[in-house]
């Protein structure tokens, strides 16, 4: 299992470009990135992605080595990846905000 | 075969083997299924499940899954509880279910004289067929390959696709490879897996047959303006429906696909099977399946004795007919809710035990629960049942190859 740091990201498939969470962390935590240190924003739980580059706009986000979804703005390295920045490319998600929005 | 496979089932006259000896109580409108509750109350831990069927339109799918779960090998005997004039064919099922051997009765509640009076009559009837299905019960040798078991997620997280799935997967190919039946489900969360899974299909043609029922799938759900996927799928980390996806197609391991089934059609051989569970013929009678336990229904009406399911967020279900092993996929949802989880596969994200680990444990819990070892939802008393409207076409010759 690949183990960027410490047990704490996991990368599923050498092609991927996201990170999974292994532990729940705090805001405030320091990742190491490569050479890059980045700063978590919010609170996340395990599982949760993170980018583990740079991603355009309109890119593939890909995890298990298969596409699941496209980026829907620029998201930096280190970023939480979730509803706020991708999207599916098949069905969209729905949320309890959906249908207030 | 060796003895360690080796357990002991409830031989029935189709020659099919059973791992548990249950009694249902079958209410066939909602109308009866307060009596029907009334009557299995005070057995419900002496092996009696409630099932049944809401609707009081008739619907050919709903009739044919009756028919497959009242015969089904875990099941020893059926009481029918009819209000009397709902559409569902009783005369039919009874005469199904008498035909296979079975200790059969309907009770309807319109000329038994009320609420009351069908309670007692049922109850009476249980008390004596209990003791009858004791006394007549033929127990014989039976082996894993001839088991059938089913694999589902529900309550997925992101930890469901790296840790349970993953495991349940390892024990499909122990399972496949010792000759049993696997079946792995849901097109609605394989979408975005269509290709990878047809290319394991054991023939082209079967190949064909996965990617047009994925067409299907893909086209229903759109319509329907939901995808397979719950809200709490995404506080867990899930994003989008094809991620889920990827970590749910996990579960089938990594055998040749050798055959696409629908609800009620059996395994015809050890082996990996898709079951197919989205209606044919457009979309009619709503969300294909509403919930884990209507998949859980069909997985049994296809013959599975038992069920491993694969939860992240925590779901207690358990079901009727089969038991359900629940294979953690989160280490935190299992140290909260270790009471009811069988397996925990999260000690693979903690670098505690490997993949390999714990699908063999699963594989072990198999052939524990086959040979009468009671799952934690059994314990608990879960026997949740849902029956929905549905239409299907049978399979086409390229879905059964072998």
């Amino acid at each position: 299992m690949p183990d960027p740091q410490s047990g704490l990201l996991l990368r599923i498939s050498d092609e991927d470009n996201v990170f999974v969470l292994l532990r729940s962390v705090n805001a405030g935590t320091r990742l190491q990135l490569g050479e890059h240190t980045v700063v978590v924003e919010n609170s996340l739980e395990l599982g949760h992605k993170i980018a583990a580059r740079n991603i355009t706009a309109g890119e593939k986000v890909v995890k298990y080595g298969a596409p699941i979804g496209s980026a829907t703005r620029d998201i930096r390295a280190g970023e939480h990846v979730h509803l706020h920045n991708i999207k599916s490319d098949y069905i969209p998600t729905y949320t309890l905000n959906s249908g207030t929005e | 075969m060796s003895a360690k496979t080796a357990f002991q089932g409830f031989l029935r006259q189709d020659g099919r083997k059973g791992i548990r000896n249950t009694i249902l109580v079958v209410y066939l409108v909602e109308c009866a299924h307060h009596v029907a509750r009334e009557i299995v109350y005070p057995y419900r831990k002496q092996g009696v499940h409630l099932i049944g069927f809401s609707g009081c339109y008739p619907n050919q799918y709903a009739f044919d899954m009756m028919s497959r779960l009242c015969t089904h090998p875990n099941t020893g005997g059926v009481l029918l509880v009819s209000l009397g004039c709902e559409s569902f064919d009783r005369r039919g099922l009874q005469q199904h279910v008498r035909e296979s051997g079975r200790p059969v009765e309907t009770l309807v509640i319109q000329e038994r004289g009320g609420t009351l009076t069908t309670v007692d009559q049922g109850l009476a009837w249980l008390q004596e067929t209990l003791i009858e299905l004791e006394e007549t019960a033929t127990r014989v040798p039976m082996s894993v390959d001839e088991l059938v078991v089913g694999a589902i997620c529900g309550g997925s997280d992101a930890t469901s696709g790296i840790t349970a799935n993953p495991a349940i997967g390892r024990c499909f190919d122990l399972l496949v490879e010792n000759d049993a039946g696997a079946i792995f489900e849901e097109g609605g969360e394989l979408i975005g897996c269509e290709q990878i899974m047809a290319d394991r299909a054991v023939t082209p043609a079967l190949g064909e047959e996965i990617l047009s029922t994925m067409e299907k799938t893909a086209r229903y759900y759109t319509t329907m303006g939901h995808g397979s996927f719950a809200v709490g799928n995404a506080d867990g980390g899930l994003t989008t429906v094809e991620e889920k996806s990827m970590g749910a197609y996990a579960k089938s391991g990594s055998s040749p696909i050798s055959g696409l089934i629908k609800p009620g059609d059996l395994p015809p051989a050890g082996g990996l099977y898709l079951l197919d569970i989205v209606p044919d013929g457009g979309a009619r009678f709503g969300f294909p399946n509403i919930n884990d336990t209507a998949e859980i229904a069909e997985l049994i009406a296809c013959g599975a004795h038992l069920t491993l399911f694969s939860t992240g967020r925590g779901s207690v279900v358990g079901s009727a007919i089969s038991p359900v092993i629940k294979v953690c996929a989160n280490p935190e949802t299992y140290r909260r809710m270790d009471g009811d989880m069988d397996v925990d596969a999260g000690r693979i994200l903690e670098g505690r035990a490997t993949l390999d680990d714990v699908g063999q444990e699963i594989f072990a819990q198999v052939l524990d629960v086959a040979g009468g070892a009671s799952t934690k939802s059994e314990s608990l008393g879960h026997q949740e049942f849902v029956l929905t409207y549905k239409s299907f076409e049978p399979i086409g010759p390229a879905c059964l190859p072998v």
